[in-house]
């Protein structure tokens, strides 16, 4: 699925945009504790959705080869959040929808787990 | 890379730093990328080191983090003066965490950080001495395969 499906169907509103808004994301990882994130996601160019906005859920992404990070429930990040992701070269968007029902709309589009499970 | 030759460096980490906690493992992982060292063996040192430097920075008051990488290995060494670690069999189990509530907040203290350090290294080991500090040795071996 691109980056560009996954903002229509979250109705995101983009930060940072992906130098290449064709490109494919392959897997979701959701959560907001940061070593769950590095100890089970085994995908590349994943997405990361998560409550956590601030500048660790960049710097984590970064380490996990994440491509795009999603902010739920509408959280705004600051501006050296958006300033790192920018240098990091992570897109992000963010969404009024919760975690859950980002996460649900998603599984229901064909994306499956960063774990790689249920595949 | 060139065989023989080993690269090297260290860099200090400041404990209670988030502003530029994982500065580090960001900087070795540009610089192993850049090595033409593959992907996936960039991508478990990074994560290794990531979370042996967020460890420093949440619970001691400083420490180095010691690199050096060959034609057969990446090794890192991370010393701090801390609290020191009490119990090493219980902190390895995934899920155990003595960070307070704060941390938890800025998306650490799962208790997974020795967990993903030992599953992302080929050696590693945790020594630790209580009121002093902590010494964590990550190896991981460069394996001969094409980029």
């Amino acid at each position: 699925m691109t980056f560009k499906e996954i903002v229509d169907i979250l109705e995101a509103e983009i930060v940072l945009d992906s130098d290449d808004s064709d490109t494919e994301i392959q897997s979701v990882c959701s959560t907001d504790l940061m070593s769950d994130l590095l100890h089970f996601s085994s995908m590349p160019r994943s997405l990361l959705i998560t409550g956590l906005a601030n500048t660790q859920a960049v710097r984590t992404a970064e380490i996990a080869d994440i491509k795009a990070i999603v902010f739920v429930l509408d959280k705004k990040p600051d501006k050296e959040t958006v300033e790192m992701a920018r240098q990091k070269d992570i897109a992000f968007i963010v969404t009024r929808l919760s975690r859950f029902t980002a996460c649900g709309r998603l599984y229901a589009a064909g994306l499956r787990s960063c774990t790689g499970e249920n595949r | 890379m060139s065989s023989g030759r080993a690269i090297e460096g260290s860099f200090h980490l400041t404990g209670g730093d988030f502003t530029n906690a994982g500065a580090a493992s960001s900087e070795l992982k540009s610089i192993l990328t850049n090595l033409g060292i593959s992907l996936a063996i960039v991508r478990r040192a990074a994560i290794a080191t990531f979370e042996a430097e967020m460890n420093v920075i949440i619970h001691a008051v400083a420490g180095v983090m010691y690199y050096q990488v060959t034609a057969d290995s990446i090794k890192v060494i991370l010393n701090d003066m801390g609290p020191g670690i009490p119990d090493i069999g219980l902190a390895m189990q995934e899920g155990y965490s003595t960070a307070p509530d704060w941390i938890r907040e800025m998306g650490w203290g799962a208790g997974m950080g020795l967990p993903n350090m030992k599953k992302n290294s080929d050696e590693f080991k945790v020594d630790s001495v209580v009121g002093e500090g902590t010494t964590v040795e990550i190896v991981i071996r460069i394996k001969e395969e094409s980029p």
